[in-house]
């Protein structure tokens, strides 16, 4: 390490205030939407947009490679996972389902 | 309608399938920080300060490669910039609470507290009368994950990673963000701006610092307003 403590420091504090700084300035200076109709048509796509960055690579890119085969444990899970809760709206279903779908696969198609 | 008390409670509940997933991360984040020769107290100090997962695993190796600070601080500001999208998404359901308690909510947002938070707002949304204490629920589901988060650290670096990797608890991240996500699609748009989203994050998967992320819900963003916009003008034409 060749940051003194006193310099380690203040690299989290400002980290620290970086972060913050990004997580509430939004929050602070765009309360009020409602008079700009295409900024509240385009925050209602933040969830679903987000949701399925987050999601989709986790599915298809188990260890960082793309893997779109029946023999992809996650891919199934997950897809499984989806039909749970597209049909019973259960969060908690979904979850044990997908979860205890992805152990039964992973002891069936061992990496 | 719930209380205070409730919503706490039930913001605290819907985040704990998401915590068997964050706390084997949180172990890793502490085993990393040792292993890239960090001192013990510096891990939990960034978990304390920042409090940021992925933003942290990137800084503790930048410390410990001795980078200068300036490029540590500017590369945290990167990896959190899809922070943005979350905090300006719920920023209108907000605009009735003090500066305090945003000040406070804040802190606690990350993906996965927003993931939770924002489907609950969105469902209340609908609602005939919607509860007038969801900043509790928030509260609820971030302290929750901020406690797992600072716990998985301290045993991360006291005992090292206990959780065997084949056990994939990673994976109730993404079940959890799954069973939020499609309950929500119920329109041609929404459906859009999700398949888009999510095909363009697995095309620029390598792009570094979390900036596919941010790519790839822009993305879906333009897509969902574009249907949205021409289905809008196929019912006028009708």
């Amino acid at each position: 390490m060749s940051n003194t403590p006193l310099a380690i420091g203040l690299i989290i504090l400002g980290m620290g205030i970086v972060t913050y700084a990004i997580r509430l300035l939004p929050m602070m200076l765009l309360g009020r939407v409602e008079g700009r109709p295409l900024m509240r048509q385009a925050l209602r796509f933040v969830p679903p947009a987000v949701l399925s960055a987050l999601i989709f690579p986790e599915l298809l890119l188990p260890g960082g490679i793309l893997d779109l085969s029946p023999g992809n444990p996650r891919l199934l899970a997950g897809t499984l996972a989806a039909f749970i809760a597209w049909r019973t709206k259960n969060a908690l279903l979904a979850i044990a389902v997908g979860m205890g779908a992805l152990w039964v696969l992973q002891s069936v198609f061992p990496h | 309608m719930l209380s205070r008390r409730l919503e706490f409670i039930a913001g605290v509940k819907d985040e704990l399938p998401i915590l068997l997933g964050v706390s084997p991360f949180g172990m890793i984040y502490g085993v990393l920080a040792l292993s890239a020769g960090l001192p013990a107290s510096l891990p939990f100090a960034v978990s304390f300060v920042v409090f940021a997962g992925s933003a942290q695993f990137v800084s503790v190796q930048l410390i410990g490669a001795g980078a200068p600070g300036i490029v540590i601080v500017f590369t945290t500001c990167i990896v959190n910039l899809r922070h943005i999208l979350y905090s300006a998404s719920l920023a209108p359901y907000l605009t009735h609470l003090g500066r305090r308690w945003r000040c406070l909510l804040a802190y606690l947002l990350t993906d996965e507290v927003y993931a939770i938070t924002i489907t609950r707002f969105v469902h209340e949304a609908t609602l005939p009368s919607r509860s007038p204490f969801l900043q509790w629920y928030f509260l609820g589901a971030g302290l929750a994950q901020w406690s797992a988060w600072q716990a998985s650290t301290a045993v991360g670096i006291a005992l090292g990673a206990q959780i065997p990797p084949g056990w994939a608890l990673d994976f109730t991240v993404a079940l959890t963000f799954i069973a939020l996500v499609v309950p929500a699609l119920t329109d041609r748009p929404s459906v859009a701006a999700a398949l888009s989203a999510g095909v363009v994050a697995v095309l620029v998967a390598d792009c570094p610092y979390k900036l596919g992320l941010v790519a790839a819900a822009i993305s879906g963003i333009l897509v969902g307003l574009a249907v949205e916009t021409q289905q809008t003008a196929a019912r006028r034409r009708r």
